[in-house]
């Protein structure tokens, strides 16, 4: 072929041009602003006006961070370092560092105990959250309050053992009597465990000695960043379960637990957070005698768990309202009773349905465990608008602090929004 | 089975509020520590340091309490109340007092069922301003915005202020004092108005404090002091005692550093009938000869509790003024230890 062309034409490339780059005009980052940026003139006009605002805000506080001092005794002392030019008093996080995580009042000598059943709580969610780890790390999840409990109060360790020493007899007497009928395996559980632990309060003063491994902290001495942790961890992990039991109490067929179900779901609903907190603080200390009130602690989170569980209830009863009629009469059709058609068909695919309705609900709670800050008790927010900017140091810092009580909450509110989106592909088996 | 418990309940309360009611020393002896209801913070008056060990103004009070009662001045609890849970605690026995700079009011007195033992500092309402504002009086404040906590009796003494000298405000309400301080310095507001002793511990934590000043006015009284529960007069009587205890100490001389010395060599009667060499005070009161001598050997007397936590020398910077001696023209006059 190149012959005959030889003669004919003056030149021919004998070899291919390489490949060069599109024209910076037509690719890359150039046309991809073109195309995204400064499509009109109105969107270029935006996309100015954009770009000044986030540089102002940009100029405003990346030099103000950067600038920031960490090392000084209070207020007066950092701004004798920035001398007048702009700059964070970031000190105050490193100074009261301890305060902001564990409150003003727990034993310093005993931080460590909180940290490690941090770690723990990490290692057991970690079966709960992801299913495809092996199922026998559950054994941790279920051993994980009680030492949490033990590890975070202190005190003698046969409270936490009979604690669960009640849950296992009432286990075995679930196992013993569900093949007869699960109302009797479930009521027979229940009523045993509870014979236990009414029997441990007398054992437990009796085998209590004098000095216990671990130091017992009283729960008032709880606090900071901790505090909310105990509390959205509990509430959440309490309110979950009992949002399923009230969404199928609400649609039950007996009249009297219809009944009360919907009460509470409609009571809990029509009264702010707020409310119930300060009945928790303040007027159950009236109905109880000084000496022998239920911890404040406790009652905080029975008043949450109450009123999240009548959230998560409706949502669930969402779901459960989503599901087709067929599936329903699928298990009844396969002779299922009550019990199993709700754990093997209903409950798996509603709870399905309700994922984001619940994490929203456990963001939210999580969220709203600041508000025990107003009924005096040193979470990160009480710990910060308390102590911290009433000490003679550091009073007159705002920023700072709200702005790490900020970041703080961020890290665990998108972690468990990323987890339920994550969750919800895991999840998705229908077709779409 | 609900209903029984209930009941039980409210029995077993009814009758452990009587007894509580009876005799509040014997149940802080038996407890062996004295809880004492305070701020969840305020500054200079009680606030927990980087330890955690409460310090402040009102603490020294409840310390003092402590230290004549049970002897021992860090045998206290604090149980930190915030202005709406302050008042509820007291009355449900969960507190034995209040030193949480509580105004002493006729309703709170009588209506509320409290008993105010004294007055361990007199505040008052005042205004502070901006230099550049140009203005010397609160009277020249016509048409001005004002900062003003919601919900407190200084929100009515300012209507009640300007409404006397018939000049018009406008209101910028607010929540807490760290809101009213932002406020104040985005120049939401023109003037911001509160406890005078507020005022002072909030602008010294400014950059620039000469920039702005408290104008002369004072529009209100707000006494404040500690508090007990009606009709337990034993134990209002010791706090009460107490805090003159501390007040006597610094009119007649007595001092931490020397109140030993004093106890052992002194020519004056009254300092021996106060410090239990003398005469029987102590077991009238139902408490020991040296409990005055150990609140003060803790505590300091007044002007000490004073000048340590509130005084010119700490950044709130606080003048004596009204809580001065009645023999440097203040107000403090405890009645004699006879």
């Amino acid at each position: 072929m190149s012959d005959t062309h030889a003669h004919s034409v003056a030149f021919v490339r004998m070899e291919t041009i390489p490949q060069s780059a599109p024209p910076l005009a037509a690719a890359g980052p150039v046309r991809w602003g073109k195309d995204n940026l400064f499509a009109t003139p109105a969107n270029a006009l935006l996309t100015i006006a954009s770009l000044v605002v986030i540089y102002f805000i940009l100029a405003a506080t990346v030099p103000w961070i950067l600038n920031g001092v960490w090392n000084a005794g209070s207020l007066s002392e950092c701004r004798e370092i920035l001398q007048g030019t702009s700059g964070a008093c970031f000190a105050v996080l490193t100074e009261r560092w301890p305060q902001l995580l564990f409150g003003f009042q727990y034993p310093s000598e005993a931080y460590w105990r909180p940290t490690l059943a941090f770690v723990l709580m990490l290692v057991a969610l970690a079966p709960v959250l992801f299913f495809d780890l092996p199922r026998k790390l559950l054994i941790i999840t279920a051993l994980f309050p009680f030492v949490a409990y033990w590890l975070i109060w202190g005190g003698t360790i046969w409270a936490p053992i009979l604690a669960l020493v009640g849950f296992i007899v009432g286990y075995l007497v679930y196992a013993k009597f569900v093949n007869r009928s699960f109302a009797v395996g479930f009521f027979g559980g229940i009523a045993a465990a509870f014979v236990v632990w009414a029997l441990s309060g007398y054992i437990v003063p009796a085998l209590t000695p004098e000095e216990t491994l671990l130091s017992s902290v009283p729960s008032r001495d709880l606090g900071g960043y901790m505090l909310n942790m105990m509390l959205g961890v509990t509430c959440v992990s309490l309110s979950v379960p009992l949002g399923i039991v009230l969404a199928l109490g609400r649609q039950s067929s007996m009249p009297l637990i219809k009944w009360v179900c919907v009460i509470f779901i409609e009571f809990i609903r029509g009264v702010p957070l707020i409310t119930l907190l300060f009945v928790a603080s303040v007027m159950l200390a009236f109905l109880f005698p000084p000496d022998q009130t239920v911890d404040l602690f406790i009652r905080v989170v029975i008043m949450i768990t109450m009123f999240s569980s009548a959230y998560i209830a409706e949502v669930i009863r969402g779901g459960l309202a989503a599901l087709p009629k067929g599936q329903y009469e699928a298990a009844d059709s396969l002779g299922l009773d009550y019990a199993q058609a709700m754990r093997l068909i209903i409950l798996p695919q509603a709870l399905k349905i309700s994922i984001p309705g619940i994490v929203n609900i456990a963001v939210g709670l999580f969220k709203d465990t600041t508000l025990v800050s107003v009924i005096s008790m040193f979470d990160i927010l009480g710990m910060i608008r308390g102590p911290i900017l009433a000490s003679t140091d550091w009073n007159g810092l705002y920023w700072e602090l709200f702005l790490f009580a900020c970041v703080v909450f961020f890290v665990v509110c998108y972690s468990i929004s990323q987890y339920s989106q994550w969750l919800e592909r895991r999840l998705a088996t229908d077709h779409r | 089975m609900n209903k029984s418990v209930l009941f039980g309940a409210l029995t077993v309360a009814g009758l452990a509020a009587g007894a509580a009611a009876a005799a509040t020393l014997d149940d802080v002896k038996a407890r062996g520590t004295l809880n004492c209801g305070v701020t969840t913070g305020l500054v200079g008056f009680a606030a927990p340091d980087a330890n955690g060990e409460w310090k402040g103004f009102d603490v020294a009070v409840c310390r003092a309490v402590a230290a004549a009662v049970l002897g021992d001045a860090t045998a206290v609890e604090f149980v930190p109340t915030t202005g709406k849970t302050r008042f509820t605690a007291l009355a449900s026995g969960e507190i034995d007092m209040l030193a949480r700079n509580t105004t002493w009011t006729f309703s709170r007195d009588v209506d509320l069922k409290f008993d105010f033992v004294g007055v361990n500092y007199y505040d008052g309402q005042g205004f502070m301003v901006p230099k550049a504002l140009g203005v010397s009086s609160a009277k020249d404040l016509d048409g001005a915005t004002v900062c003003i906590q919601t919900g407190t009796t200084t929100e009515l003494n300012l209507a009640d202020f300007f409404r006397a000298n018939n000049i018009s405000y406008e209101p910028v309400p607010i929540e807490t004092n760290a809101e009213g301080t932002q406020q104040y310095l985005a120049g939401a507001c023109d003037t911001y108005t509160t406890d005078a002793s507020g005022l002072a511990a909030t602008r010294a934590t400014f950059e620039n404090p000469g920039d702005h000043m408290l104008l002369p006015e004072i529009v209100s009284k707000e006494p404040l002091g500690p508090l007990v529960r009606h009709g337990d007069s034993e134990w209002g009587d010791i706090v009460r005692w107490t805090l003159n205890a501390l007040i006597a100490a610094e009119e007649l001389g007595v001092t931490s550093t020397n109140v030993g010395e004093m106890a052992t060599s002194t020519n004056n009667p009254e300092v021996a009938r106060l410090l239990g060499t003398e005469g029987t005070l102590g077991e009238m009161i139902g408490l020991d000869a040296d409990w005055a001598k150990r609140a003060i050997e803790t505590q300091g007397n007044y002007g000490e509790i004073f000048a340590q936590n509130i005084g010119e020398e700490t950044p709130i910077g606080l003048a004596r003024g009204l809580n001065a001696q009645w023999t440097d023209g203040g107000l403090l006059y405890s009645p004699p230890f006879r």
